[in-house]
């Protein structure tokens, strides 16, 4: 499998990362090396053998649900660009 | 005229009734200021990681068994990714391809009276995810406020299969549901907070063609009267499409419940391309055996055994069993006023709880759990009633009483006010002796055929007995004295 170069450009407007065409271009080139050794590891036989999720084969860590953090927007707030009345404020977006 | 069939399948999201966030320890309380209530992991400080909240699991879990599902042994958390600032990491947490809880059904009642049915709805599946925040776009002189106190709160995604087929189907569904996740205390079911919001999948087909058509979604209803009325609209703006010619392009919908109109938010084109991947960050969900029958152990009995139960065992109809499990605290109120009265009583006791009482929290707004009559008193009152102590009559008298506080019990109230019924037939008697020695003109009338006349001489007894001769009698004594 090689991506084409439309949609080199797809995954980085949908990353929201400008791309000039020659960006595109050598970004394309890296990505199918990628490509081709995912190929490679593609050859070996799996059949029967169950997909890891994850590369450690240890399970979720659960926590009990009791509160443990206190409020600490002061502080968090302290280092945003702008904020009004608690909210952090940003650029306007409306669907 | 083709004769159209509607096709719907429900997405709902419930907040779970936990403490804490699905993967943070900060607080899910509502209404508390802005972002007090976001810690480092909600804000997606760089370097935090997520841990997940058990008792959000055991949620999970509940459900599963709940409505007759594969809790999985092993699930995993993927990463929806999307740019939007009210979720700061970038990707939503959520589960795609092995979700917690996979299959299972909820038997629903449509309609009411001689048209009312069973029907049983399938579930696809049901995943754990989280929450994002809140964007608010007024006031803020041309930008948007963010609120995170809502980030990362565990939510339940609940989607069913296109199994519905008609709006009413939808809402009965959509309330069974509601009903259920309250009923087993997995999420407060508060939708104007948000605790349970639906999305509904729908389209359109030729009655008979096996294919579905193609679908649009309805986003974020979050009322069972919205759902309905967009469900409505839809469909009817569907089929004029389709007729005039026209196709059905896949699409989102938001539904303005000011103009009752649906209209497009996205269409596939640009729908979302999520790019789900397994979360690095979180190692594969393992329930263990053990676990899942600890949860089963603890899991109350469901509204829809309660329902077969009280026909079964207490004899009551399929309305009555309904509507007194509609949620717990009706049905907890009602058997625990049974338990008083006594099983054969079950009936007076479904039609005080469901008729009397509830017209008059009804009046007042109250819940059932803030009822001033308690069930003990409710049960003492009906025994009174069954045992000819006081009329239905008198009874809404002691009734009232007990809702105002003037007595602890039916009893006190009865003795206290004099309430006792008159079931001395001597002192009857002479009662009615009285009543027709002093309405002869009534009497003359009842005798030239006039059958309304002895209602007027039943309740010149009835007053004259200040309201507690029992009626029967009453009735019965007159009888025999204007046929002597």
């Amino acid at each position: 499998m090689s991506l084409t170069l439309e949609q080199v450009k797809r995954i980085a407007h949908l990353a929201r990362i400008e791309t000039s065409d020659a960006e595109a271009l050598s970004t394309q080139g890296h990505l199918n090396g990628i490509f081709q050794l995912i190929e490679q590891m593609q050859a070996v036989d799996t059949r029967g053998v169950e997909p890891m999720a994850h590369a450690q084969d240890v399970s979720q860590r659960l926590r009990d649900d009791v509160v443990g953090e206190a409020d600490r927007r002061a502080a968090y707030q302290a280092v945003a660009p702008e904020t009004e009345g608690g909210l952090y404020l940003v650029p306007k977006v409306i669907e | 005229m083709t004769q159209w069939e509607v096709v719907i399948g429900i997405e709902t999201h419930a907040q779970l009734a936990t403490a804490t966030k699905i993967f943070s320890g900060a607080s899910t309380a509502f209404g508390a200021a802005p972002n007090t209530q976001a810690c480092a992991v909600d804000l997606a400080l760089p370097g935090v990681l997520p841990v997940l909240n058990k008792r959000a699991v055991e949620c999970a879990i509940r459900f599963g068994l709940a409505i007759g599902a594969e809790v999985a042994q092993k699930s995993v958390f993927a990463r929806k990714n999307y740019f939007y600032p009210d979720l700061p990491k970038g990707y939503q947490i959520s589960q795609m391809d092995l979700p917690v809880v996979v299959g299972g059904a909820i038997t629903v009642q449509v309609g009411q009276g001689d048209k009312a049915y069973e029907k049983s709805v399938r579930l696809t599946r049901a995943h754990l995810e989280e929450d994002a925040g809140k964007s608010l776009h007024e006031d803020f002189h041309g930008k948007s406020g963010i609120d995170l106190n809502r980030a990362g709160t565990p939510l339940l995604e609940i989607v069913s299969e296109p199994d519905m087929r008609s709006s009413d189907e939808a809402v009965a569904y959509a309330r069974a549901l509601h009903a259920l996740v309250r009923w087993i205390g997995i999420c407060d079911g508060n939708m104007q907070e948000g605790s349970f919001r639906c999305d509904a999948n729908v389209s359109v087909r030729p009655k008979g063609q096996a294919e579905f058509g193609t679908r649009r979604e309805i986003k974020n209803l979050n009322s069972f009267r919205f759902l309905k009325e967009a469900i409505d609209y839809e469909v009817q703006w569907q089929i004029n499409e389709i007729e005039e010619g026209w196709r059905i392009q896949q699409a989102t919908v938001l539904f303005d419940p000011d103009s009752g109109e649906t209209r497009m938010m996205r269409s596939k084109e640009d729908a979302h391309d999520y790019r789900y991947f397994p979360d690095p960050d979180l190692l594969p969900l393992v329930i263990s055996g053990d676990w899942i029958a600890r949860v089963q152990g603890e899991l109350p009995e469901l509204p829809g055994q309660k329902r077969q139960r009280f026909v079964s065992e207490l004899g009551l109809s399929d309305y009555d069993a309904t509507t007194l499990t509609a949620n717990s605290e009706i049905a907890a109120f009602f058997e625990s006023t049974v338990a008083i009265a006594g099983p054969a009583l079950a009936k007076p006791c479904a039609n005080w709880v469901m008729v009397d009482l509830a017209a008059r929290l009804n009046k007042e707004g109250r819940e059932i759990a803030e009822s001033p009559v308690s069930a003990a008193q409710l049960a003492g009152l009906i025994q009174r009633i069954a045992d000819n102590t006081i009329s239905n009559n008198i009874a809404k008298k002691v009734f009232e009483a007990l809702w105002n506080g003037e007595g602890a019990t039916a009893d006190e109230v009865i003795d206290r006010q004099g309430l006792k019924q008159i079931t001395d037939s001597g002192a009857i008697e002479k009662l009615v002796d009285e009543v027709l020695a002093a309405n002869a003109a009534n009497v003359a009338e009842f005798k030239a055929g006039k059958e309304k006349a002895f209602n007027a001489l039943v309740g010149q007894v009835m007053k004259a007995a200040k309201g507690k001769a029992n009626p029967q009698q009453v009735n019965d004594l007159l009888k025999q004295k204007l046929a002597g």
